[in-house]
């Protein structure tokens, strides 16, 4: 298996000399293709600065990370856009779809910026809604769809790209706990079925526990990093706890 | 205190979605004020008694067009100040959950309405008194004035005038501020942001049906003011009926159209799913959808500014261009002669004036102790003559019945002005018109007012023959010729009969003598012996002196001195009033832009997180923009096309040769304020849209 995300020693700092914030302070790991790996940490900890950093929304202070052996940190321009828009999938937490436009067009956007040709757009847009069970929202608008609806449209818009990643940031943060475990099930399927590399922040140890790996970080540092392996996802549940019990303070407030 | 420091820093830190407000404010002031300030030109001053009367004439007009500009502006002032309270629904709701009240939140907007309107007067100000200097070249050129005296002036009434006008609609905004924000209510303060847009989608076959209908109605309208035999029968109720008829299928046409047009390009796959066409295409239809009633003032507003801009530009050319063709003699004298005994409780005539009318223009001229020989030379007489049997009715021949039924309002009992060949011709040489012969038993119609020309014209082609003083006559040619006896600005002659010499044959004193014309050239070299002998003439004091004297005249000089002066009050008004137009639909275009711009920042935000390049994202927006102000601008357009068609017929004895000109001359100024706008619209918005980074 290839590395698709290599993060070396990246450190991202706010404020000035008197007075600084180290958000991330010297992180660095590796995600391998197909991996599905979950980042856990208090808010505040510094888990969205380190995926605002992957997804070249923020820069980083000093560092390398790398996606399929190019160093996005030097990326600059056109080559930025081409990256995030050819390389990337982004989910977030509201979902970020366009009110303006039918479930079908946002998904169908994300390829016409690429200018790919009209007839594989439908082609592309009616297979991704299969695989996330959408076809009967397409022609709906954001504000007649629930919230699980939006998120895996906005999963599909993610995807649809064939993206070397995919990064979500607290996905399950606006659903309920329903809706959630519908998304995370789409997520293993994608994660399982087509190999699709997910990296996900959050700070739920349930959403966490559908990773194949949970990366804990406190303070902008890697405070331990644990695998799946074999085990069920039950038994998962309950290392990823332990951690947190360990991590203590207010993580534990969040669950 | 606090209140102050609060309401000023606002003003600051919204100073980038206050620009188009204040822009335009500025704008407004300073027009107003050029406007207002034009009499106090120095250039004005310095020019003849004749044109004065007129000048004034232009003040008082210019001012009662202010009270509507007034009006106008205030409307904008209010609605853009509604507009940017909106959009700071936020700010208000923080400050009332901070425990401030209503009253506190009125006095932050009284302030800033206050700081904003004495910034806004003080620079519009400014900028106005430099521009009526530069207006100052405009009115000499007008006026045709020296220049060499021109000094800086100021107009202190004008200054006085828009300070006042402007103090009342800013009260007015503060008025309307305070009610607006009483109304409010805190839930609907903070939930503002979040309310995401609920699509409306229109039935597509009602659009459709819609559309079909106010197309077919506007085409209507189109066809009866272009179409020049309808236009001409138009009554003003029937105007009204089409001006309110093409209102409402405009509406009509942005209501249907805001649903269609995404139907139709959406039905275009390759169109629509390539690059951020989706995204573009959505943005415009649900605005269009939100604006349709503003759309529609704003086109008209433009389709009004095109047609009075043109027009009143092409007035003022024309009417130059005329002058040179229709005043070629410096002097025409005119007489009422040969008033019969009997007529004279009728028309109220003295003893002396029915004595004085049976003598010839030359015998008055010596009777008044006015040389001729000393200050005229190249006279030439013509009479007018009229047979109580040659009408409109004999003259329109067998078109007759078609005609009344066609243009009822004409008066068909009205005797037809015959003229003798021989004197015609002198007058035509004198003129420089083109002179005729006749064979004993024809006739022939001059005139150079187009639509009785073409009415003549259908008459003439049929051969219709005319008994004239008991002689049968019939045309020589089948159309009217080009000619006229009477100077004047502008082309009135609705036809004259000339006959061959030999059929008038009456006597000196008979009352089918109607006129006399006496056209000369003054006896004079040099432009001062010419107003001297235009003195001489024009001395009011003659009418005084000889009341019961029937003589009448017009001098080149008079012509084209009020000529000037009318051309110059409508070029003044119809650039007042189009560029106040043109602002303030420009304005509300801009503002309904820019008001949205916060919810544009998140959705162009998350088309850059999904990937579109700085490249897409700009394009996207200047798409959007332009096609936003070129909608209302393109239907104004093809409305303005068929409006300057009817603007040419009404104004058709001014003359049309000079639209192109004047359409151009339009073109520019739609252009440079339009345009202008819109790329200010554009900056701001792609200043708006910028990713912030954090």
């Amino acid at each position: 298996m290839s590395q698709i995300l290599k993060i070396t020693n990246i450190e991202k700092y706010y404020g000035n000399r008197s007075n600084l914030t180290k958000a991330i302070d010297g992180i660095s790991f590796d995600v391998e293709e197909g991996e599905f790996v979950a980042i856990m940490g208090a808010s505040g900890s510094g888990k969205t600065t380190l995926l605002n950093c992957i997804s070249t929304i923020d820069r980083v202070t000093s560092g390398h990370i790398f996606v399929a052996g190019e160093d996005i940190t030097k990326l600059k321009g056109n080559k930025l856009n081409k990256y995030r828009s050819h390389e990337l999938g982004v989910i977030f937490q509201d979902f970020n779809l366009l009110d303006t436009l039918t479930a079908y067009e946002n998904i169908a956007l994300a390829l016409s910026i690429q200018n790919t040709k009209v007839g594989e757009i439908s082609k592309r847009v009616n297979e991704v809604a299969r695989k996330l069970d959408i076809q009967d929202v397409l022609q709906k608008y954001p504000y007649q769809m629930s919230g699980g609806q939006k998120q895996r449209v906005a999963s599909a818009r993610a995807i649809i790209t064939n993206p070397k990643l995919v990064l979500a940031d607290e996905p399950t943060g606006a659903l309920d706990s329903k809706s959630s475990k519908m998304l995370l099930e789409s997520f293993h399927y994608l994660n399982t079925e087509f190999k699709t590399t997910i990296l996900m922040v959050t700070h739920d140890a349930f959403t966490a526990s559908y990773a194949s790996r949970v990366i804990f970080i406190k303070d902008g540092k890697i405070f331990n990093e644990i695998r799946k392996g074999d085990q069920g996802r039950k038994e998962f549940f309950d290392k990823i706890i332990d951690v947190v019990t360990l991590l203590g303070g207010d993580l534990n407030d969040a669950l | 205190m606090m209140l102050c420091k609060l309401s000023l820093k606002n003003i600051k830190k919204s100073f980038k979605d206050y620009t188009i407000y204040f822009f335009t404010l500025i704008l407004g002031v300073a027009i107003f004020y050029v406007f207002n300030a034009i009499d106090s030109q120095t250039v004005l001053l310095q020019t003849k008694q004749s044109t004065y009367d007129i000048i004034e004439l232009m003040t008082q007009t210019l001012s009662a067009v202010s009270v509507f500009v007034s009006f106008i502006l205030g409307f904008l002032i209010i609605y853009a100040s509604r507009f940017l309270i909106k959009r700071r629904n936020k700010e208000f709701a923080i400050y009332m959950t901070l425990g401030m009240s209503k009253r506190k939140i009125s006095t932050i907007l009284f302030i800033e309405t206050i700081a904003i309107g004495i910034l806004s007067l003080g620079i519009g100000l400014g900028v106005g008194i430099i521009l009526s200097q530069l207006m100052s070249l405009l009115v000499a050129n007008m006026f045709e004035a020296d220049m060499t005296n021109f000094a800086f002036t100021f107009s202190k009434s004008a200054l006085v005038k828009t300070i006042i006008y402007f103090g009342i609609m800013y009260l007015l905004v503060m008025i309307f501020n305070t009610i607006q924000v009483s109304r409010c209510k805190l839930i609907d303060l903070i939930n503002s942001s979040k309310k995401s847009e609920k699509v409306k989608i229109k039935n597509p076959v009602l659009c459709t049906i819609v559309f079909l209908m106010a197309s077919v109605i506007l085409g209507y309208c189109y066809y009866r003011v272009s179409v020049p035999d309808g236009a001409s029968t138009l009554t003003v109720d029937q105007i009204g009926i089409i001006i309110g008829l093409g209102s409402l299928s405009t509406f009509l046409i942005f209501w249907s159209l805001s649903g269609l047009i995404l139907r139709i390009v959406q039905s275009i796959h390759k169109v629509y799913y390539k690059g951020l066409n989706s995204f573009i295409l959505r943005q415009i239809s649900s605005k269009i959808n939100t604006t349709v009633f503003s759309m529609t003032v704003i086109c008209l507003m433009l389709f009004v500014t095109i047609c009075v801009l043109s027009s009143s530009l092409s007035i003022k050319n024309s009417m130059t261009a005329n002058l040179q063709e229709l005043a070629p003699a410096d002097i025409e004298l005119t007489k009422k002669r040969n008033i019969p005994k009997e007529l004279q409780k009728e028309y109220g005539y003295t003893d002396g004036q029915i004595e004085s009318s049976y003598k010839t223009i030359s015998e008055t001229l010596k009777e008044l102790k006015i040389d001729e020989d000393k200050y005229l030379k190249d006279q030439a007489t013509i009479h007018v003559y009229t047979d109580s049997t040659v009408t409109y009715e004999a003259t329109m021949g067998e078109n007759i019945t078609s005609m009344k039924a066609r243009y009822p309002y004409l008066d068909y009992t009205s005797p037809e002005i015959i003229v003798k060949l021989s004197e015609y011709n002198q007058v035509a040489e004198m003129f420089g018109n083109e002179t005729f012969t006749l064979e004993d038993d024809q006739y022939m119609i001059i005139g150079d007012y187009e639509s009785m020309v073409m009415l003549r014209n259908e008459a003439l082609e049929l051969g219709t023959p005319l008994t004239i003083f008991g002689k049968t006559l019939t045309p020589k040619y089948s159309e009217v010729k080009h000619g006229f006896i009477e100077m004047s600005s502008n082309h009135i002659t609705d036809g004259i009969i000339v006959v061959p010499d030999s059929v008038v044959t009456v006597s000196d004193d008979s009352p089918q003598i109607e006129y006399e014309y006496m056209v000369a050239n003054y006896r004079a070299n040099d432009d001062k012996t010419r107003e001297e002998i235009e003195e001489v003439f024009a001395n009011p004091e003659l009418n005084d002196l000889y009341p019961d004297v029937t003589l009448d005249g017009i001098t080149k000089i008079s012509i084209y001195d009020a000529s000037v002066g009318l051309g110059a009050m409508i070029t003044f008004i119809g650039l007042y009033l189009g560029i106040i137009f043109l602002i303030s639909s420009a304005a509300i275009l801009a503002l309904k832009e820019l008001s949205e711009s916060v919810d544009n920042y998140t959705r162009y935000n998350m088309l850059r997180r999904i990937g579109a390049t700085e490249k897409q994202l700009n394009k996207a927006l200047f798409k959007q923009i332009a096609i936003f102000f070129l909608f209302p601008l393109a239907l104004a357009i093809i409305h303005s096309i068929f409006g300057i068609k009817f603007c040419i017929f009404l104004l058709e004895t001014f003359g049309k040769e000079q639209m192109l000109a004047s359409v151009s001359m339009t073109m520019i100024f739609l252009i440079l304020i339009y345009g202008g706008y819109f790329l200010i619209t554009y900056y701001c918005s792609k200043n708006i849209i910028k990713e912030k980074r954090v």
